[in-house]
């Protein structure tokens, strides 16, 4: 689904290329974290593949398109083959939920009916009916990345990719978010999901791709984000798993294991398993601990 | 893009750009005023010049007593003389159209006539005046068949081309028409510029929009059309008050005074105006397409 063959990104007055050489693939139907501290070239990574970017050296292939070979006038189509979802939302303040999410239709030209009936279905999968006239400032973080989610999604793209999408929602709600998007992921999209919260990367088993400095240093199906001893901002505020998402991550787990979806190996599409949900439950539920150590390995 | 969807989003644009779209709106209007009022200037020569070409004449002027006309020798002109030129004008028919005769005392009376508000007409004398045969010719150019005829003629002062005289006012006037042109194409040019300042800044005030519309993959032409229509339809109204102001001009100021104040002039009028309209508002809806295509092209890139 998408491939990046030796690619290389320089960005001018830099001494460093943002992404060296690095070569990857996801399949169709994956779920895969990028994870790495900032400035490693995670948000690089993805406006490539939005065609946002040039690579200055390699190749990148998305859904079947050599993107350096790709004129100008087609970049559009291959847009609406992919979703995208970001840390600051990008909701239009002065339109409603509603008005936001028909906003992606309307600009590609799908009619009146087509709107009127995907966006109230692309609202209730995100979990957002009976708010579709609020404005976003009248909603939450949450709530407002939703919105951006159903943006993203309204046109059944065949990629999403979220570059930090959790950045600006507390722990809980980011767990609901990512609960959200493996949802999305287990109905068939394929989801590169950029990200530094390892709460939420080990909570979820996916496949982890680490850049450090522009470079894949691992690519782990199934794997952790850690090293070492690391500082997790707020997680002793962080609620219990029960009231997050537990009943979404554990249904994850179940129904991936039940019913792998196609194209996924076995460590690729199993959820959290049992064990890993009590230790981020009983990590969660640690009152005033403002430290987590966690391994590297399982 | 739906129809629809495309008039909202110009709509909201407007509205959300009131001032913006205000200036443009204005000096839209002002420098397409000043270029229609070159146009008509224009116009104005062209419609004074035929009516005043079809009026020229030749005046053949005579001697009179102690003239200083080294043709005449101080003699006047002797009827006998005065009667062979005026066979001889007959004759020439037809290049020459018509032909009458007017006196010294005539052509005082006309002058004192023409400058009855100018110390001018107080000063001359009659004496100053000579017996001439004014010729209207069906060709003003053909002066020169006139001319060589006449010129040293027995009898004739001096043979005069008032088409001559009148050049050298229409010179005048194309020179003040031209300017006021030249003007407006500095106008122009202002207004060119605050469109493309418009169109930027309208783009940066909307880039999360317009970054939206990329990343779910709208086209170019979707992105670009409603900043493009915004400047259209701004430049469309300023230039549609431009002409509402140049038809008031020509239909009170021209049509309404000056024709009715300088009865023996031609001047423009209403139909004037309706004939430069579609070329003045044509221009600026091209000039308003071009400069904001071009515009977007470098701030909205896909």
């Amino acid at each position: 689904m998408i491939l990046f063959d030796t690619v290389t990104k320089k960005y001018p007055r830099t001494t460093r290329p943002a992404v060296d050489g690095v070569s990857l693939e996801v399949e169709r139907g994956e779920f895969v974290f990028i994870v790495g501290q900032s400035g490693s070239g995670k948000s690089t990574l993805l406006r490539l593949a939005l065609k946002e970017e040039n690579a200055t050296s390699g190749s990148v292939f998305v859904a079947g398109r050599e993107l350096s070979r790709l004129p100008d006038r087609k970049v559009p189509q291959l847009r609406r083959e992919i979703g995208t979802v970001f840390q600051d939302f990008r909701l239009l303040p002065n339109k409603t939920v509603f008005q936001n999410v028909a906003f992606a239709l309307q600009v590609i030209g799908k009619s009146r009916s087509v709107i009127r009936q995907t966006v109230p279905e692309t609202l209730r999968t995100v979990g957002l009916e009976g708010k579709e006239k609020r404005l976003p400032h009248e909603l939450s973080g949450g709530e407002q990345q939703r919105v951006a989610i159903a943006r993203a999604i309204v046109n059944k793209p065949a990629i999403l990719l979220a570059d930090e999408p959790t950045g600006n929602l507390d722990p809980g709600i980011s767990l609901e978010i990512v609960g959200l998007l493996d949802r999305i992921n287990r109905s068939g999209t394929t989801i590169v999901m950029a990200t530094h919260d390892l709460h939420i990367v080990n909570a979820y088993r996916k496949r982890v791709i680490e850049l450090k400095e522009g470079r894949v240093v691992r690519d782990d199906a199934g794997g952790e984000y850690n090293s070492g001893e690391i500082v997790m901002p707020g997680w002793d505020t962080r609620p219990s798993l029960d009231a997050i998402d537990a009943a979404a991550v554990a249904e994850a787990g179940h129904d991936a294991k039940a019913a792998p979806a196609d194209g996924l190996d076995g460590a690729q599409s199993d959820g959290p398993d049992s064990d890993e949900l009590v230790v981020v439950g009983a990590a969660a539920r640690e009152p005033r601990t403002s430290r987590l150590k966690l391994r590297r390995g399982r | 893009m739906r129809i629809g969807f495309l008039l909202g989003e110009i709509g909201n644009g407007l509205r959300r750009n009131v001032s913006m779209v205000v200036s443009v709106v204005l000096v839209t209007m002002i420098s397409m005023y000043l270029l229609g009022m070159g146009l008509l200037a224009q116009r104005q020569v062209d419609t004074m010049k035929d009516y005043w070409y079809d009026r020229v004449q030749v005046s053949i002027f005579l001697c009179v007593d102690k003239s200083l006309y080294p043709n005449c020798a101080g003699a006047a002109t002797t009827p006998a003389q005065r009667d062979a030129l005026k066979a001889q004008l007959e004759q020439m028919k037809p290049p020459v159209k018509e032909v009458f005769y007017e006196t010294q005392g005539e052509a005082y009376q006309r002058f004192k006539d023409q400058f009855r508000n100018s110390p001018l007409g107080e000063q001359a004398t009659e004496r100053a005046f000579a017996d001439s045969f004014r010729v209207s010719l069906t060709d003003a150019s053909k002066f020169d068949v006139i001319a060589s005829s006449f010129q040293g003629a027995p009898g004739v002062g001096k043979v005069q081309d008032q088409k001559q005289l009148l050049d050298k006012f229409f010179t005048f006037m194309n020179v003040v028409s031209w300017s006021a042109i030249a003007l407006a194409v500095l106008m122009v040019l202002c207004a060119t510029l605050l469109m493309a300042t418009t169109i930027r800044q309208t783009a940066f005030s909307r880039r999360r929009e317009t970054g939206i519309m990329r990343l779910v993959g709208a086209s170019n032409s979707t992105i670009q059309l409603p900043f493009i229509m915004e400047t259209v339809v701004a430049a469309v109204v300023g230039a549609g008050l431009a002409m509402t102001l140049l038809y008031a001009t020509v239909r009170y100021g021209v049509s309404g005074y000056l024709s009715t104040a300088l009865i023996d002039t031609a001047f423009i009028g209403v139909p004037d105006v309706v004939a430069i309209a579609p070329w003045v508002i044509g221009g600026v809806v091209g000039l308003a397409v071009l400069t904001s295509g071009f515009t977007l092209r470098r701030y909205l890139r896909v």
